[in-house]
């Protein structure tokens, strides 16, 4: 607008500083607490400026909590969610947009209506799921009678059994089990012109060919949008993790060890709580996503408001 | 949907099955289980679950102890999504008036997204301390005044503000988006009738966000109402005396630690009510007025 509105202006700056100074503050707090003493952090004023004790912080957080191997595992277990969910949302949003069959509406809303429900509600029985991947399958075959038919078949008992608890898989698999990035594929497939499916066939292309020679390269965009969110959300699981995996020295993440540092009665025995570790330590596991977030803005952007989520 | 291009064939069942085939086994198995668990009881000592009908109801819903959560629930959603609504709109009517810095804001008010909500817990429970965080101040003046862990509204409070401190910046993506996709014509129009930037933004951006609001309304509902569970766990552990001990908070602590699945089942099923009436209310009569363009 060419107006000059100088009074304005000056207002619009300030109520964005001040919007960004309540914003930054409990972090601005974290950090100054993270470059503390453990003398220092505990006396009664806070500090406001931060000290020089950062490294040799992060590095007893880091040491204590042991992140290493846990970092590791939460880059497997977003990169895990992040593969499996830009592949699978692509091939089922591509079924069911360039093929005729029956069913395909029931099948859309199948997939659509897991959207409603997110982890977190029905979190009691999906873990009863993980400590036997195959039991509703076993169930079904039961109930059905087939189990009884193979058992008087071939004397064989049906006991199928797959535990997911502490695995990369019981981590990864629920997660991918919503239907976000296929409505993501579905838009945007709807969006390719009939003409170009058509040119591919007529140089003879198949489907799987046009699929990874025409649609893929087309969606580069969907997908950076897609795994921008996908790792950000796995990667700030916590009652996942925290539900599937017992055995932390192997298969922890680092979101979930950050919950032991908390300095409280349990962890410090009613010593004097270990701020500045919690803090140096809730500072790095913040970072990843952080990162991504910043760094692939207009992805990300795009990816969160075209999937509702 | 669209005219189809090819025709069925062999591939087609290979590519839809494994997505069907994760969601049956991680959403719709566990949903019919959460419906099962919730009608029946499992006996003490093994020999599977008897059908009990609506007894599991009736206990969680004669249970105090639950309508406090609720309450708490209820007051932790609309507080949360008032704060974060309010404060995202303001900022996003402000920073679309693109002065220099622009991109700066925005960063600056996006990035919270990304943070997990056990660091976001982490670092508020450590602001709130007593005796280390900013609130030390309040206390040097007037000792044990603040204390989290004994004042169940001090508790609320801080879930709210670390709950909302978390939400606003998803709040303030659409509604910037929402704002940057008004015609620049209308704003034109409007400036050339002499309309100053605060007229404008009364009367001409408030209006066409209405779409936006109300979608942005139900969806932190929504989330406040499911998504709690790492914000409570690490700030106040659901205490004190229950204070803070939200609807999954419950659900959680009732299933795994009291091992009671059954009740925990059956509030699995009152809350998925709640989250499938409120995205029902929200496809059925929000979604059907926000074409205003």
């Amino acid at each position: 607008m060419i107006e000059r509105t100088p009074i304005l202006n000056l207002m619009t700056h300030l109520i964005l500083a001040s919007g960004l100074v309540i914003i930054l503050l409990p972090v601005w707090l974290a950090i100054v607490a993270s470059t503390l003493t453990l003398q220092e952090v505990n006396s009664a004023p806070v500090e406001l400026w931060p000290g020089d004790q950062f490294w040799p912080n992060l590095k007893e957080a880091w040491a204590q909590s042991d992140f290493g191997p846990k970092f590791v595992n939460s880059f497997i277990v977003a990169v895990g969610v992040v593969v499996g969910k830009v592949t699978l949302a692509c091939i089922t949003a591509f079924a069911l947009v360039f093929f005729n069959f029956r069913g395909r509406m029931l099948i859309f809303w199948a997939i659509f209506i897991t959207l409603m429900l997110p982890l977190e509600v029905r979190i009691v029985p999906t873990y009863a799921v993980a400590a036997n991947a195959l039991s509703p399958f076993q169930t079904i075959m039961d109930w059905t009678g087939i189990s009884w038919l193979l058992n008087r078949l071939s004397g064989v008992e049906v006991s199928l059994q797959w535990n997911l608890l502490n695995s990369y898989t019981g981590l990864i698999l629920p997660l991918v089990a919503t239907a976000t990035g296929t409505f993501l594929y579905r838009q945007f497939f709807l969006t390719i012109p009939d003409e170009l499916v058509e040119a591919a066939r007529m140089d003879g292309a198949g489907p799987l060919r046009f699929l990874w020679d025409v649609l893929i390269p087309l969606s580069k965009t969907n997908i950076a949008a897609l795994a921008t969110i996908m790792f950000v959300y796995a990667w700030n699981q916590y009652l996942w993790p925290l539900l599937v995996i017992t055995d932390r020295a192997n298969y922890g993440v680092v979101v979930v060890q950050l919950s032991d540092l908390v300095p409280d009665q349990l962890t410090t025995g009613g010593g004097t709580p270990t701020w500045h570790l919690a803090m140096a330590a809730t500072l790095v596991v913040m970072l990843p996503p952080i990162a991504v977030v910043i760094f692939m803005q207009r992805w990300f952007v795009r990816g969160l408001i075209n999937t509702d989520k | 949907m669209r005219r189809a291009h090819f025709k069925f064939s062999w591939i087609v069942p290979l590519l839809l099955a494994p997505q069907l085939l994760v969601i049956f086994t991680f959403f719709y198995w566990p949903s019919a289980q959460a419906l099962y668990w919730a009608f029946t009881l499992e006996q003490p000592w093994g020999g599977g679950n008897t059908w009990v009908g609506w007894d599991n109801f009736r206990k969680v819903l004669s249970d105090p102890y639950y309508w406090g959560s609720v309450r708490v629930s209820v007051i932790y959603a609309l507080a949360t999504t008032v704060l974060a609504m309010g404060m995202a709109l303001t900022l996003a009517l402000f920073v679309d008036r693109q002065l220099a810095g622009y991109r700066v804001w925005r960063v600056g008010i996006i990035w919270p997204y990304a943070v997990a909500a056990p660091a976001v817990g982490l670092a508020f429970q450590f602001v709130f301390n007593p005796g280390a965080g900013i609130f030390s101040y309040i206390n040097t003046v007037s000792p044990g005044w603040w204390d989290l862990s004994k004042y169940p509204w001090q508790a609320v409070t801080a879930i709210v503000i670390a709950g909302a401190w978390k939400q606003v910046a998803y709040s303030f993506i659409f509604f910037l988006a929402a704002l940057q996709s008004i015609p620049r014509s209308l704003t034109e129009a409007a400036a050339m009738d002499g309309a100053r930037p605060l007229r404008r933004m009364l009367d001409l951006q408030l209006p066409l966000l209405t779409p936006t609001f109300f979608f942005l309304l139900v969806i932190n509902i929504t989330d406040s109402f499911t998504d709690s569970f790492g914000i409570v766990d690490t700030l106040t552990g659901g205490g004190p005396f229950r204070a803070t001990d939200l609807m999954v908070y419950k659900i959680y602590s009732d299933g795994f630690r009291g091992l009671d699945y059954s009740g925990a089942a059956a509030q699995s099923i009152i809350l998925m009510g709640l989250v499938m009436a409120l995205t029902f209310i929200q496809f059925r009569y929000i979604e059907r007025r926000v074409h205003y363009t």
